[in-house]
């Protein structure tokens, strides 16, 4: 816990024609935000880690708030007011209280991380994302002794949020973390994208980025995060318990009830890409297995 | 009514065809260029999909139409049939050859995964469906080939509770294609105008 997280992932030296203009506005945004220093020298990827383009991270979505469609949070995100914006921090902390979003981005630094996103559906994306680590968050809140977790809390505000006129789940979404994954390295609060904030359908302002978990995890447009003692209720959870556990780590080798997690189609490859296999903890398996040594991950899936 | 269904009875029959294939290559190609979106192939599956269980709820709809309003579909029924198995294909195809590619996994999805199983069944209950959908069968099945198609039922059903069972959360619209189904069907019930009265009707 001690050590940060060095980022390895940049794009390739030689970027295909199609990610190029992607590469132009991460670079552009990062100047932007003062962080082109953070570029550093391009290291060559390992594989396939060139970042989906914006129009794929933008317009492929799942944010149930407004609608099930995949374009439907693009389509209706724009509604959402995201200023101002505040956080209530509370539970087992020092210093609970509502933190106003940019007092939050005043105490924390901003960096690119190139992450794999692997949706429980079996789809999986490659995201940019500009933010700070959790663990900076919650260090500066104060995590009191005893806190074992941290819930999230997505807005809820039906007047903005059309898809909630359905209880497709029980609103608000909520998630959870052990506390050891919360102040895990890799775990980031995110918000920007390519550079630029957070699209409203990508959980503007502040969203949690958890790389080795499935996407649903990483919950979005954040307005309350509660340490706590217990395991915290989790929307999908709640909502079927046999599909979705509370620790839904990426695992190739357990499958969801009604589809196989073996492989994942890349979105943006088009009509006729192959599937690719699905890595245990998408990748992430020397970083965060040592989190759950011990434990039965067929049964605390 | 009457005059609507004059007007309807100059249709040709080969219009809906026509009509009604046309989206199959235009989606097709919609996913080519990119304008189902970044996903394509489960947008394609999706498309086809549903629009076969549209054509299916069309197909149980004629049968109550004549009935209730006097409104008579029957010259395109069989039309409407046979698009409803050609979008079954596409959709089907789609899924085997450019979503899930490899065949263990396909033949473990059957078995394992009680969705796609519920849809492989209602598959395979229309391939004898979609073989007798010509005139010759009409006639040497006889009255046996009303019997034969009266497993548009199940499968109309089973299309319908395939689409319930595969979408995450509690969602509205494959319980609306479920409810509709189960109406349609319901409608067919023995319960009045009696049956000889529609015999004399055709």
């Amino acid at each position: 816990m001690a050590r940060r997280w060095t980022n390895t992932l940049t794009p390739e030296d030689v970027t295909p024609e199609a990610a190029f203009w992607n590469r132009r506005q991460i670079i552009a945004g990062m100047a932007g935000m003062g962080l082109a220093s953070l570029a550093g020298p391009v290291r060559a990827a390992e594989g396939d880690l060139e970042p989906n383009s914006w129009d794929d991270v933008t317009s492929y979505c799942n944010f149930y708030e407004f609608g099930t469609g995949k374009s439907d949070p693009k389509t209706y995100a724009g509604r959402m007011t995201t200023s101002p914006w505040s956080v209530k921090i509370d539970g087992l902390v020092d210093k609970p209280g509502d933190y106003d979003f940019q007092q939050i981005l005043g105490e924390m630094t901003i960096e690119e991380r190139i992450y794999r996103f692997r949706c429980v559906e079996a789809w999986s994306m490659v995201v940019p994302w500009n933010g700070f680590e959790l663990a900076d968050l919650l260090n500066m809140a104060g995590v009191q002794e005893g806190a074992k977790y941290v819930a999230f809390e997505t807005l809820y505000r039906p007047e903005e949020m059309p898809g909630t006129a359905y209880r497709v789940l029980d609103w608000p979404y909520r998630e959870g973390l052990r506390l050891d994954e919360a102040m895990h390295p890799l775990t980031l609060m995110a918000t920007g994208i390519f550079g630029k904030p957070l699209p409203n359908q990508n959980g503007a302002p502040l969203r949690l980025v958890v790389p080795w978990k499935y996407g649903f995890k990483s919950i979005k447009s954040i307005v309350r995060i509660t340490l706590t003692d217990q395991e915290p209720p989790t929307s999908w959870n709640m909502a079927n318990a046999r599909e979705y556990g509370f620790y839904s780590n990426v695992n190739p080798n357990v499958d969801h009830p009604r589809w196989s997690q073996a492989t994942e189609r890349r979105i943006g490859s088009g009509m006729f890409a192959s599937r690719e296999p699905t890595l245990m903890f998408n990748g992430y398996e020397e970083e965060v297995a040592s989190l759950y040594a011990g434990m039965d991950l067929t049964k605390q899936f | 009514m009457e005059r609507v269904n004059q007007t309807l009875r100059r249709i040709p029959v080969w219009s809906i065809y026509l009509l009604g294939l046309l989206p199959l290559p235009w989606l097709f190609y919609l996913g080519l260029t990119g304008d189902l979106g970044p996903e394509p192939v489960k947008a394609l599956e999706h498309e086809y999909g549903e629009l076969a269980l549209k054509l299916l709820v069309l197909v149980l709809a004629v049968t109550p139409l004549r009935r209730f309003l006097g409104l008579n579909l029957m010259k395109f029924r069989r039309a409407l049939g046979v698009l409803c198995f050609a979008y079954v294909v596409a959709h089907l195809l789609v899924w085997l050859v450019l979503d899930v590619q490899i065949p263990s996994q396909i033949l473990a999805d059957i078995v394992k995964r009680p969705y796609i199983t519920v849809g492989m069944v209602a598959f395979l209950l229309m391939l004898p469906l979609a073989a007798t959908s010509n005139t010759v069968s009409v006639r040497r099945l006889g009255s046996g080939w009303r019997k034969l198609h009266r497993l548009t039922y199940p499968v109309a059903v089973l299309g319908a509770v395939h689409y319930v069972l595969l979408v995450k959360g509690f969602q509205i619209e494959p319980l609306v294609y479920l409810a509709m189904i189960l109406l349609l069907l319901v409608l067919r019930l023995p319960i009045s105008p009696p049956r000889s009265a529609i015999r004399a009707r055709e």
